[in-house]
């Protein structure tokens, strides 16, 4: 094994923690490769070498599909109470929800609010991952539900981006029914013609992948992400055996023709143009912005 | 106060808390058996009788979250194909979801309930091995939902109500399912019974696991039986998680607010239906009987809906689930 300590005695840590500042170095989650953070962000954080998709701030997504300064976000206000005054171990759900409204600086999981994409208007909405890992609490099946609302009322089409772990477990049986709240509303759009296209991100799992993630009359979906109901390490658990290398990713659903398209992040707006152009989504009057 | 069956009750069929009962039942019968005409131990018997009673009130009074987690899933916990005949009459099982298969967690069928004609849609355990390889347990895969997608639409062409009954460990987290569409299947259902324009109502008999619940449970009426359960995550799974300790399944139950009172006062469920003394399990002619007066009364309300009523109302009992507030922003 001499080959190995040879290597490992000429590396060179080029990734001095105490002189340069976070995040200025990225390693590369797929391929190790080490990435210049600017470079990685101008690049929408995708790697340059292997195209791993690393995960985008949700203003980042935002501004990703809304044209230019036409996001107007609705609902700023509303966040989850604490129904079921859930604790564990002495440490109240309603303090960890205010941690993560202070780390984010966002109100809950979700932001959706009116946008033009292409010049189309849209009701927009993304969730945001970093927010208790996306989960869908009361806070965010209402969102999605008003968003969904605004979309009938107004004939516009509905696009939610999803990246979530699922429902949260916090709020109790009060989660688990967003799935049900979101998706009747859903049943009112398609049944008025109004055209609903899931993103999906990496990861959508549980109840939101079992709700209106699935539902879109297009679906498409990140590189890679992890799209599935129940958890690898559920099912591994479950089965007693090793899951096969790809599964539950974006390649494997289209394969198993769970998901329309795969869609690299460069190309996701040139994609959602092109599908609201085809479902005859009118144009805002005043023209529109490229972006 | 008659046990489900006539069959013998094994020891591993017998939660703890029901033990001290169960054991003075058992002393009731020996002396049954001795007793003789020239030795009656007739007073000794109801003596001990009266005395059991008093007993299983007393611990059915004082039942914790997780202790009716247990019940709601005790092996001798009536399933759905224990009530069908009671229920109804002329049940026809219509099998399969013209697809993939048939999968037997989820049984469905034609029946007549009173003077209607109904669909019957529910999650079926199996009673021994064999047939929980065969039930897989209650947990179904996606071509169950289908099934009952199929057997929906069926129902609201003909106008025929639906009633439910869901006692599920939760969808089957297995590699067919996720390759078949489990999440998809799911969402299916929860789109479409939004939307039907028959009445729905759907009853928690044992378990109300997560998603694999919920697939069967959109409707204008959300019932549970006394010691039903319905939950966003088994307490085992929320221990997990959130205390990284899988001893804290009762202190998860407890956090998640499970039982049918929690979820009358959740705003989710709408009657809770009172079983028999002990149990389901020890009175399923009981329990039947009044979950047979309580269906019939809410199907009563519903019947004489216009469809667009009906949906219109379901609608707003949906979108009003949920406990938000809101902050006015500057």
């Amino acid at each position: 094994m001499a080959w190995w300590t040879r290597e490992k005695a000429t590396a060179i840590d080029v990734t001095d923690k105490r002189s340069v500042p976070k995040g200025v170095w990225v390693k590369c989650e797929e391929c190790d490769e080490i990435l210049f953070g600017p470079d990685l962000d101008a690049n929408l954080r995708v790697c340059p070498r292997c195209d791993h998709h690393f995960s985008l701030p949700t203003r980042d997504r935002l501004r990703l599909i809304a044209d230019e300064g036409s996001f107007v976000e609705a609902d700023l206000g509303v966040e989850s109470g604490d129904p079921l005054g859930f604790r564990v171990d002495g440490k109240k759900y309603r303090d960890r929800v205010k941690a993560a409204r202070k780390s984010t600086g966002i109100a809950d999981a979700y932001r959706a609010g009116s946008a033009r994409v292409g010049g189309y208007e849209v009701e927009l909405g993304t969730f945001a991952f970093e927010f208790l890992g996306g989960s869908m609490g009361s806070a965010v099946g209402e969102k999605i539900t008003r968003q969904l609302e605004r979309s009938l009322a107004r004939r516009r089409p509905a696009i939610i981006c999803s990246a979530s772990g699922g429902a949260r477990m916090q709020e109790g049986i009060l989660s688990l029914m967003q799935m049900a709240k979101t998706s009747a509303a859903l049943a009112r759009l398609r049944e008025a013609k109004v055209p609903y296209i899931s993103v999906l991100l990496h990861p959508t799992t549980g109840g939101v992948a079992a709700s209106f993630a699935m539902l879109g009359d297009v679906i498409l979906a990140e590189p890679k992400a992890l799209i599935g109901f129940a958890g690898p390490r559920v099912i591994e658990q479950t089965i007693r055996q090793k899951l096969p290398e790809g599964f539950q990713r974006s390649e494997f659903l289209m394969e198993h023709g769970i998901i329309d398209s795969i869609v690299h992040r460069r190309e996701l707006k040139d994609r959602l143009v092109r599908l609201l152009a085809w479902f005859g989504t009118p144009r805002h009057a005043a023209g529109h912005d490229a972006g | 106060m008659s046990p489900a069956s006539t069959a013998p009750v094994y020891d591993r069929q017998i939660l703890e808390f029901e033990r001290p009962v169960v054991e003075l039942e058992r002393k009731i019968q020996e002396l049954k058996q001795i007793s003789t005409a020239s030795i009656d131990f007739g007073d000794e018997i109801r003596r001990l009788e009266k005395k059991a009673r008093r007993l299983q009130v007393e611990i059915f009074a004082e039942l914790s979250p997780w202790q009716k987690v247990q019940l709601s899933r005790h092996p001798l916990r009536p399933y759905l194909l224990d009530y069908v005949p009671v229920l109804f009459d002329d049940f026809l099982e219509l099998h399969g979801d013209r697809a993939f298969a048939d999968d037997a967690s989820i049984v469905g069928g034609l029946a007549r309930f009173g003077a209607r004609e109904v669909l019957v849609l529910g999650h079926q355990k199996g009673r021994n091995t064999r047939e929980n390889v065969h039930r897989n347990f209650g947990m179904s895969r996606p071509e169950g939902y289908r099934k009952a997608l199929r057997l929906m639409h069926l129902a609201a062409r003909f106008g025929r109500p639906i009633l439910t009954f869901i006692d599920t460990p939760g969808a089957y987290p297995g590699l067919g399912a996720e390759e078949r569409g489990q999440a998809e299947a799911i969402a299916k259902n929860l789109e479409v019974m939004a939307g039907l324009p028959v009445p729905i109502v759907a009853t928690v008999i044992g378990e109300g696991g997560s998603g694999g619940a919920l697939a069967l449970g959109v409707g204008d009426r959300v019932l549970m039986l006394e010691y039903a359960i319905y939950s966003v995550i088994s307490p085992e799974g929320c221990a997990s998680i959130l205390w990284k300790d899988q001893s804290k399944v009762a202190t998860a139950a407890e956090e998640l607010k499970l039982t049918a009172p929690d979820l009358v006062r959740l705003g989710i469920c709408d009657e809770v239906v009172p079983e028999g003394e002990g149990g389901a399990h020890r009175d399923l002619e009981g329990t039947a009987r009044n979950l047979r007066a309580t269906l019939d009364r809410q199907l009563d309300l519903l019947v004489g809906l216009a469809p667009s009523e009906l949906t219109d109302r379901r609608y707003r009992k949906l979108r009003a689930i949920g406990v938000c507030e809101e902050r006015a922003v500057s």
